[in-house]
């Protein structure tokens, strides 16, 4: 990983950005794009990774940054308007600003999937930390084998990104396909859990690595069945989720069993989440 | 009669004057110090400020000052607090921010905190110290706020020569002769007609500071009988933490009934992890002035005991008491080794003082021990 510059200087203390624009993906989802206050530029991240986003005299979150790694002048965040916190963030303005620590946590390991398949499976928001991986596929397609893109909303009106869904599609080596809870009348679309949609997924476990994200109860529900579908443990990753309120190992609220979230994680192999995943309470 | 090279002794008269070749220097001497009931850390300035002749008596959920029948300074054991006090404090300012127009600006930090001396710090509160330098400056990302804290402390460890009922040292490998990074080293011999410290640097500061009190050598005599000091408070030490194994034995026991056992007695009040001097955990709080032009975020003391400390949206993670008081000593125990690689308890027994309803972490560990669940039982948890 890339990150040990930051130590150097206090990871605590959030850098000015400002929003530079703000866009309603559904009724309580935005993503919000923001760039530095002071000008200075260069936001290396890695797919996966994410930020602590502070809101003046409100709060501080971790949010996964959902935008394109090859545009470095600009953080990208899909934030869900859940409580007090995300409310005041997808509540914010154009030029308003939001203090930004991070990068921070491991990324997806997009380095050991060149010449190979990648099967992104999201459920809901999950679909915004995996959006940077389909980014870099998409821009450097003669290194990587087919990308399939396997989604699960609640309803049509949950789904994120959906221009882009639809142009994901269109490309070449591509497969995107779309579930959703609850269909309605007009829907045409798949109905059902993301893992109803592996039979219709065109790729080779053998040869391919899958990445997960959403919420716990479905990532092991994914995991079992793409077990049983031939992928091995250690090529299924799982982007983990626990209360944080530091992102660098200080404050030990992300502990999950061994593992610090913030700083191990929250990226993981399966074969090292799967004996914790059974673990109640753990 | 024969002497050691680098032990001196210092007269117990002659006590102030270490202190004051500290404050000479610039430090601000933290000791031990008799408040409300019990022995504390504080500013120390004279000898009158140590709990001359106190004693702390200390039995599981039990603690209390007795008097001795001396004037020992360093006559108890430890104390509700530990020196994560000054060194993580319970409440820390992490920023200030000011509202300027649609932006901010974060405003300089804290000033630095006052060169400090700490005064009669145990073997296992060094061994404490040494666990949270691990934590937080010697992982990943280094916690500038310990780390200016931490830097240029002037430790005088005390070797304890008597030990509480509570004591684990000796099964930590911790206690109680002090090893590792101290500046002086003060061994107390009190007895009819005597009292006097065996002193010792282990650093060029400290042997800084011993040049200047001019001490005498220590006879080989006086060695000895410190040395035997020492060897009476491990000998005195009842309790036993068996270490073997200890992380898979809680790894493997995650659905041990044990746990629904100490669940019903446990209060999840969390006084154990803010007695403990190695628990490192924190919440941030977001305050603003009326105006909403002010900002301050404090970093303050959290436990694993707290519902909302494994709060996600939805619900807590942890939400029954037995997962919690699990995290706690698994934490402890356990997944500390794998995540710094050594135990995160050392011993010190200030949990076992201070919980309101005697919950002692060695005979919890012992009684998993004592009848491991079978590898079938364990870890089938609900979804
Ligand atoms: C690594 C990581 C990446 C994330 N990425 C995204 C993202 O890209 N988009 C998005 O919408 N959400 C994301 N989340 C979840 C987001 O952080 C929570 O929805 C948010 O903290 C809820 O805060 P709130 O005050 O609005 O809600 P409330 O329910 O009022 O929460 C109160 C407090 O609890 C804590 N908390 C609550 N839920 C969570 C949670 N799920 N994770 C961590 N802490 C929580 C926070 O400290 C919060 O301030 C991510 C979480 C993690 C751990
Ligand atoms: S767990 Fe208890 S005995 Fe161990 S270091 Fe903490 S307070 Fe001391
Ligand atoms: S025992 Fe609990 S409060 Fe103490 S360091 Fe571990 S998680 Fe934090
Ligand atoms: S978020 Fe603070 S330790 Fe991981």
């Amino acid at each position: 990983m890339t990150m040990a510059t930051a130590a150097t200087t206090d990871p605590m203390l959030p850098q000015p950005y400002s929003v530079r624009q703000v866009v309603k993906e559904t009724a309580d989802t935005f993503t919000l794009t923001l760039e530095p206050s002071n000008g200075a530029g260069g936001n290396r991240f890695q797919p996966g990774q994410f930020s602590m986003l502070w809101v003046f005299g409100v709060g501080e979150l971790p949010i996964s940054i959902s935008g394109d790694p090859a545009e470095r002048d600009r953080l990208v965040y899909t934030v869900r308007s859940v409580g007090q916190a995300t409310h005041a963030l997808v509540s914010r303005e154009v030029g308003e600003a939001v203090g930004v620590r991070g990068p921070f946590g491991t990324g997806w390991p997009v380095e050991k999937t060149e010449g190979r398949d990648v099967l992104v499976v999201a459920g809901g928001i999950g679909l915004a930390p995996l959006r940077p991986v389909i980014y870099e596929v998409l821009h450097n397609r003669e290194k990587y084998g087919r990308l399939v893109v396997l989604y699960g909303a609640r309803s049509p009106r949950d789904l994120l990104y959906r221009k882009e869904l639809a142009a994901w599609a269109r490309q070449r080596e591509t497969q995107v396909l779309v579930t959703v809870d609850y269909g309605g009348l007009s829907w045409r679309g798949h109905v059902g859990v993301v893992t109803t949609l592996f039979k219709y997924a065109r790729l080779q476990p053998a040869r391919s690595l899958a990445f997960a994200c959403g919420p716990e109860i479905m990532m092991r529900f994914v995991a079992r069945d793409l077990e049983t579908h031939g992928f091995a443990q250690e090529n299924i990753y799982l982007s983990m989720e626990r209360n944080m309120k530091c992102g660098v190992g200080f404050c030990g609220h992300c502990q999950y069993g061994p593992h610090f979230i913030c700083k191990d994680g929250p990226i993981f192999a399966y074969d090292r989440m799967r004996p914790l995943l059974e673990k109640y309470e753990l | 009669m024969t002497e050691r090279v680098n032990q001196y002794v210092l007269e117990s008269r002659d006590f102030q004057q270490l202190l004051d070749a500290l404050i000479k220097r610039g430090y601000q001497v933290l000791g031990p110090a008799v408040r409300d009931g019990a022995i504390v850390y504080d500013v120390v300035e004279s000898l009158s400020d140590l709990p001359i002749g106190w004693t702390d008596e200390q039995e599981t959920g039990r603690y209390r000052l007795r008097r001795r029948n001396d004037e020992a300074l360093f006559g108890y054991v430890v104390g509700p607090q530990s020196w994560k006090k000054y060194l993580h404090p319970a409440e820390v300012r992490l920023l200030t921010a000011e509202r300027s127009g649609r932006t901010f600006r974060i405003l300089n930090n804290e000033p630095a905190p006052p060169r400090r001396a700490f005064l009669g710090v145990r073997a296992c509160e060094l061994a404490a110290i040494a666990v949270q330098d691990r934590v937080l400056e010697g992982d990943r990302y280094r916690d500038p706020i310990y780390a200016a804290r931490r830097e240029g402390i002037f430790i005088v460890a005390v070797n304890c020569t008597q030990a509480a009922p509570t004591c684990f040292c000796t099964s930590m490998g911790t206690g109680p002769r002090v090893r590792g990074a101290y500046d002086l080293a003060l061994t107390e011999l009190v007895g009819p007609g005597k009292h006097e410290f065996v002193i010792e640097a282990g650093s060029d500061a400290g042997a800084e500071v011993l040049a200047e009190l001019a001490p005498s050598a220590a006879s080989e005599a006086l060695c000895r009988e410190a040395e035997a000091a020492v060897e009476r408070a491990a000998s005195q030490i009842q309790r036993r933490l068996d270490t073997t194994g200890i992380r898979d034995l809680l790894y493997t026991n995650f659905d041990h009934l044990r746990w629904d056992n100490v669940a019903q007695r446990c209060l999840a009040c969390a006084n154990c992890t803010m007695v403990c001097p190695t628990c490192f955990c924190t919440t941030v709080e977001d305050v603003s002035d009326v105006t909403g032009t002010h900002a301050e975020r404090w970093r303050k003391w959290d436990s694993c005991f707290s519902q909302n400390f494994s709060y996600i949206h939805g619900g807590s993670v942890r939400s029954s008491a037995k997962s919690r008081y699990r995290q706690w000593m698994t934490h402890k125990l356990a997944s500390w080794i794998d995540q710094f690689g050594n135990s995160g308890c050392v011993g010190c027994g200030r949990c076992i003082t201070w919980c309101p309803v005697g919950i002692d972490i060695t005979e919890e560990v012992r009684a998993i021990r004592e009848s491991p669940a079978s590898s079938k039982e364990s870890s089938h948890g609900k979804p």
